[in-house]
C-alpha cells in the first residue's frame, strides 16, 4: 500500500509545480499585467465548463438510473449544501434504481 | 517593486498601511476555518476513494493532496488517471482547472505586496477556494492579519490530507464498487461541484456550449481531449459573449 511508483511521483510532482505557478502567478505576475474584464470573465468561466464536459459525456453511460439519481444529487445539493448528504443519497438512489429496474 | 494601482483595493476602508504576519493571526485563521475544513474533508474521503479506484496507492494519493492542494483538480485527475498515466493530458487540466487561482491571487495582492516575498510566496501555496474567500472577506472588512491565509490554508491542508489517507485506505476494502454505487460517486461529485459553480442563468451558455463540444469531441477524438476541447469552448464563449 505505501509503496510509491517514481512515474507516479513524478506526475503528482508535475501537477503541484502546474498549481503552485497558478496560485503564486496571480500574486506576481498580475501585479504588473493588466487584465481585462474579458480575460477575468474567461479565466472564471473555465473550472466550471471543465466539470462540465467531463460529467455530460458520462452521465449517458448510467443510463436511466444515472439521470435519476443525478437529478436527486442535484435537487439535495442545492438545497442542503451538504457534499456528503448530496453523495449519499446519490448512492442509494442509484443502488435502489439498479435493483428495481 | 513600486505598484500604484492597487493601494486602493475594492471595499477597503482606505489605503492599506501595513500587514501584520503573526501567530495569533495564524491561529485565528486556523480556528474560524476549522469547520469549512470539516466539509472539505468530505471531498478528501471522496478523492481518497476514488484515487484507490484509479490505481494510485495510499501513500501515492496522500501524496497529492499534500502537494498539490486543489479539490477540483484531483478529482479530474484521478478521472483521467489511466495505465499508462496520460501525462500530459492530467497535468494539462490541472493547470486548466486550476488558472482560476490566477484571479484569486491576483486579488489578494493589495494587502499581500505589504508583506515580505517568502511570507506572501509561503502563504498562497496554501490557497484553496473555500479559505480564500473566508480570508477575502477578512480582509476587505479591514482586518490587517497577514498570517490569516495561512492559517486558514493549514486548517484545510491538515483535513484534506487526513481525510484523502481514510478514503484510500477504506476505498481499498470495497471489493464490488459497483454493488455500493462507488462507480457513480465521481458524477455525483461533479454534480455538487457544478452546483457550486454555477453563477445563475449568464452561466448557461458557456456551460451548453461546454457539454455540446465535450460531447462531439468524445467521439472524435482518443482519450480525455475532450475534457481540454469542451472545457476551453466554454470558457471562450464566455469571453465572446462579454459585454462589460
Amino acid at each position: 500500500m505505501a509503496d510509491l511508483d517514481p512515474t507516479v511521483v513524478a506526475v503528482v510532482l508535475a501537477m503541484s509545480v502546474a498549481t503552485y505557478a497558478t496560485k503564486a502567478g496571480g500574486l506576481w505576475l498580475l501585479g504588473r499585467v493588466e487584465l481585462s474584464g474579458r480575460t477575468e470573465a474567461a479565466l472564471d468561466a473555465l473550472p466550471g465548463a471543465v466539470v462540465i464536459s467531463l460529467l455530460v459525456p458520462t452521465l449517458s453511460e448510467f443510463g436511466v438510473p444515472g439521470l435519476v439519481s443525478a437529478t436527486a444529487v442535484l435537487i439535495v445539493a442545492r438545497r442542503t449544501d451538504s457534499v456528503l448528504l448530496a453523495l449519499g443519497t446519490g448512492m442509494v438512489t442509484v443502488i435502489s434504481l439498479r435493483r428495481l429496474l | 517593486m513600486s505598484q500604484k494601482r492597487d493601494d486602493h483595493a475594492p471595499g477597503a476602508p482606505g489605503a492599506i498601511e501595513s500587514m501584520s504576519f503573526s501567530l495569533a493571526g495564524l491561529r485565528a485563521g486556523f480556528v474560524r476555518c476549522t469547520p469549512i475544513a470539516l466539509g472539505v474533508a468530505g471531498y478528501g474521503f471522496v478523492f481518497g476513494v476514488l484515487a484507490d479506484r484509479a490505481g494510485l496507492s495510499a501513500a501515492e494519493a496522500t501524496l497529492m493532496s499534500a502537494t498539490v492542494l486543489a479539490g477540483a483538480a484531483q478529482l479530474v485527475a484521478v478521472e483521467i488517471w489511466a495505465e499508462p498515466i496520460p501525462i500530459l493530458a492530467v497535468v494539462g487540466t490541472t493547470l486548466v482547472v486550476n488558472l482560476r487561482y490566477l484571479l484569486m491571487g491576483a486579488a489578494l495582492r493589495p494587502w499581500f505586496r505589504h508583506l515580505s516575498p517568502a511570507q506572501a510566496y509561503a502563504s498562497v501555496f496554501f490557497t484553496a477556494d473555500e479559505n480564500w474567500a473566508l480570508t477575502i472577506g477578512e480582509l476587505r472588512s479591514g482586518g490587517r492579519r497577514g498570517a490569516f491565509l495561512l492559517g486558514s490554508g493549514l486548517a484545510i491542508w491538515v483535513f484534506w490530507v487526513l481525510a484523502t489517507a481514510i478514503g484510500v485506505t477504506v476505498g481499498g476494502s470495497v471489493e464490488q464498487p459497483a454493488r455500493f454505487g462507488l462507480d457513480f460517486v465521481l458524477t455525483a461529485v461533479f454534480l455538487v461541484l457544478a452546483t457550486e459553480l454555477w453563477e445563475g442563468r449568464s452561466t448557461l451558455p458557456a456551460w451548453t456550449v461546454a457539454a455540446v463540444v465535450a460531447i462531439l469531441t468524445a467521439r472524435l477524438l482518443p482519450g480525455y481531449w475532450y475534457v481540454l476541447c469542451g472545457g476551453l469552448s466554454g470558457s471562450l464563449l464566455r469571453a465572446a459573449w462579454y459585454d462589460g
